[in-house]
């Protein structure tokens, strides 16, 4: 059986180009590339390389960039380095919908004295910012707020927020793990002062991340021994990684326009089939400001849990957010936050495209899904008799 | 990944017995659409008071379904009184178990049938209704089930009494009271907390006792209060006496002395020293500006 894979925004395939950029580090090149020597030196060369193609695609500066461990790394890096800096400023603001690789963060600070504000959202999963302002104070170290959420796939106003963050002198970081390679991106226009992405999301390897740091931003350095990192994050190189990134990199800025409008379309036509052929279903976040391959869309009456089990029996890879997934009792925050009724967010599907995707993929995912709600719907006892 | 037997995915892909019997004998509904899984069973007897027929219908994961459809092939041809004595542990193991999060949907298809015998018991007239105190709130779960489910699968923690009923799985405000009634049941097999030993022997000054118990608060009560919605403020410090002041719903809750003696007392005298005592400070100052 054939795997149709729509659940690219958990994790991608490492493209071919990439994987096969990377092979030669494993056995042949395997050199460390802080040596002296030419074997470990020439590897050091190529690193440099891929700091450049990573700083291309977000228009900055290659010494801007700081290689991690993955995403959460990158995050946690990012708030707790800025508090580290600022000893005496004791406010984080973030959001209700962010990563766990923030929010427990977040929450996890609040326990260590901290004052913690979440924004709210609406109901389409847009954030509400008006309050921002009213929160900026002296007491402020940092505000994170994500630049597109996983769930829903809606994009946040980031820059905009982060001239009205910085501006006041404070910190701003931005979790755009979901949004690299598929949003353009330009930090050297932007206000962002830090920006976490994950390179296992965009065709990279697993276990390999990036902490953007703006120029002249203060940052504890969050990993001490060798110099690596400009000593900011020592350990020995991940050269595997960070080559297939830079490639990865490559690829996405020249895919960005494909994956824009390609993935778009395939994403729209699954989604407006599905909304069509099955009754009761809802989509979840703002249909016109999102990321081009996410679809979050709710089914009445019917458990996430049991709907994923049965598009599995097909090959069919999606995720969801509800609460059976997790082997939590309460469904997905984020779908909580915005205010998902119960009934809706225990019956939520994700469906996260990527390049990879075909029509065909579509075609038989469509044919598919309304006999699986039919099915369930039959076996519930909330929908109408 | 799906941990489930093929015996859970072959009733999942292919339930039995789906439906509603019309004029079933007895009828038992539980859950909500809220709680994320819900059954309505129906069964209908035959002359010699055996169980004829079964339906069932659900909302709810894999295993919810998985384990309304054996249930339903369980008590074909039971008596009522055999059907009476199906525990949520036998529909379990018939489907060559399930995996420890999900155990509550065995619950869910033994309280659906002890719900429908009682419907018919009655003669259709009562439908299930909780019965004794409520202490789960969030999920409606009853003092008497959460101890018949300690008793039945022999349950020492709280994490598995909220995998088997899901007491304690929402706001998490009751998981002292289920502390309490498994060790009412369990007495030593309870997951028993750590004989209290101080962990500073030496002599602290008094700068080094005031900071270890503002860290002591930070990382040890604060949590537990949080996740009841409350939270503390350390007030002032004199030789040994603590005063503190409980915040949110601590600062309402009727049962704020079992909390600082219980909870704040103790974990100071098992991280600072056995000789403190702590003291809710009078005429505290208000409710702390927005926070969250």
């Amino acid at each position: 059986m054939k795997t149709i894979y729509f659940d690219n925004n958990a994790t991608t395939k490492v493209a071919d180009e990439v994987f096969e950029e990377i092979k030669p580090y494993f056995s042949e090149l395997y050199g460390n590339p802080s040596s002296m020597h030419t074997f470990g030196g020439q590897v050091g060369i190529k690193i440099r390389e891929a700091r450049e193609k990573v700083a291309a695609l977000l228009a900055c500066d290659p010494g801007e960039i700081i290689f991690t461990g993955c995403g959460t790394e990158s995050d946690n890096a990012a708030i707790k380095g800025t508090l580290a800096a600022y000893p005496n400023k004791r406010k984080v603001i973030t959001t209700r919908v962010e990563h766990p690789a923030v929010l427990s963060v977040c929450r996890d600070l609040e326990n260590h004295g901290y004052t913690i504000i979440e924004l709210p959202v609406d109901r389409q999963g847009r954030l509400n910012t008006s309050q921002l302002e009213e929160y900026l104070d002296d007491d402020t170290a940092i505000v994170s707020v994500m630049y597109a959420n996983n769930e829903t796939g809606v994009i946040f106003p980031v820059e905009k927020i982060a001239e009205l963050v910085t501006g006041k002198g404070v910190i701003f970081h931005t979790d755009a793990v979901q949004a690299v390679g598929k949003i353009p991106l330009n930090l050297s226009k932007s206000n962002i002062d830090l920006l976490s992405l994950s390179g296992h999301k965009l065709h990279a390897p697993k276990g390999i991340g990036v902490l953007y740091v703006r120029k002249g931003t203060r940052l504890a350095p969050f990993m001490l021994g060798g110099h690596q990192e400009g000593g900011r994050r020592a350990g020995t190189e991940n050269v595997p990684g960070i080559i297939g990134l830079g490639r990865a990199c490559e690829l996405a800025a020249k895919n960005i326009e494909q994956e824009n409008k390609k993935v778009r379309r395939l994403r729209d036509k699954l989604e407006s089939a599905i909304l069509k052929r099955c009754p009761d279903c809802m989509l979840n976040g703002d249909k016109e400001n999102r990321l081009p391959n996410t679809s979050n869309i709710s089914f009445e009456y019917v458990e996430g849990e049991a709907i994923l089990l049965m598009l599995d029996k097909f090959g069919i890879c999606a995720s969801s957010g509800s609460a059976c997934t997790s082997g939590s009792l309460e469904p997905s925050h984020v779908l909580r936050a915005m205010g998902v009724p119960f009934t809706a967010a225990h019956g939520s599907i994700r469906f996260s495209l990527s390049r990879y995707n075909t029509d065909d993929e579509i075609d038989c995912t469509i044919e598919k899904i309304p006999g699986i709600i039919n099915r369930l719907r039959e076996l519930s006892p909330f929908v109408a008799k | 990944m799906w941990e489930y037997t093929e015996k859970v995915k072959d009733h999942f892909f292919n339930p039995r017995n789906v439906g509603e019997i019309e004029d079933a004998d007895g009828t038992g509904e539980v859950g909500s659409l809220a709680c994320g899984d819900a059954l309505k069973l129906t069964f209908k007897l035959d002359d010699k008071g055996k169980i004829k027929d079964a339906r069932f219908k659900t909302f709810g994961c894999a295993s919810a379904i998985a384990t309304s459809s054996v249930l339903t092939e369980i008590i074909k041809g039971m008596t009522l009184e055999q059907a009476a004595k199906v525990t949520n542990k036998d529909i379990a193991d018939f489907l060559g178990g399930l995996p420890e999060q999900k155990m509550h949907c065995s619950v869910m298809g033994r309280e659906a049938l002890e719900a429908a015998i009682e419907n018919y018991r009655s003669g259709g007239r009562r439908k299930h209704h909780l019965e004794g105190r409520v202490v789960c709130n969030c999920f409606g779960v009853t003092k008497k089930e959460i101890e018949r489910v300690i008793r039945e699968n022999d349950l020492t923690t709280v994490e598995q009494v909220t995998n088997y009923c899901k007491a304690g799985g929402g706001c998490g405000g009751c998981k002292g009271e289920i502390e309490k009634i498994i060790e009412n049941i369990q007495g030593e097999k309870a997951g028993k907390v750590l004989e209290t030993t101080p962990r500073w022997a030496g002599k602290l000054t008094n700068i080094q006792k005031i900071q270890l118990i503002q860290q002591t608060i930070n990382e040890q009560i604060r949590p537990a209060l949080r996740a009841d919605g409350g939270d503390i403020e350390l007030i002032d410090v004199d030789v040994d006496k603590v005063i503190v002041a409980l915040r949110g719903m601590c600062a309402q809750c009727a049962l704020a002395n079992i909390t600082m003696r219980d909870l704040v007392e103790a974990k100071l005298r098992e991280f600072v020293s056995g000789e403190i005592c702590v003291e809710e400070a009078k005429d505290a100052p208000g409710e702390q500006g927005d926070k969250r």
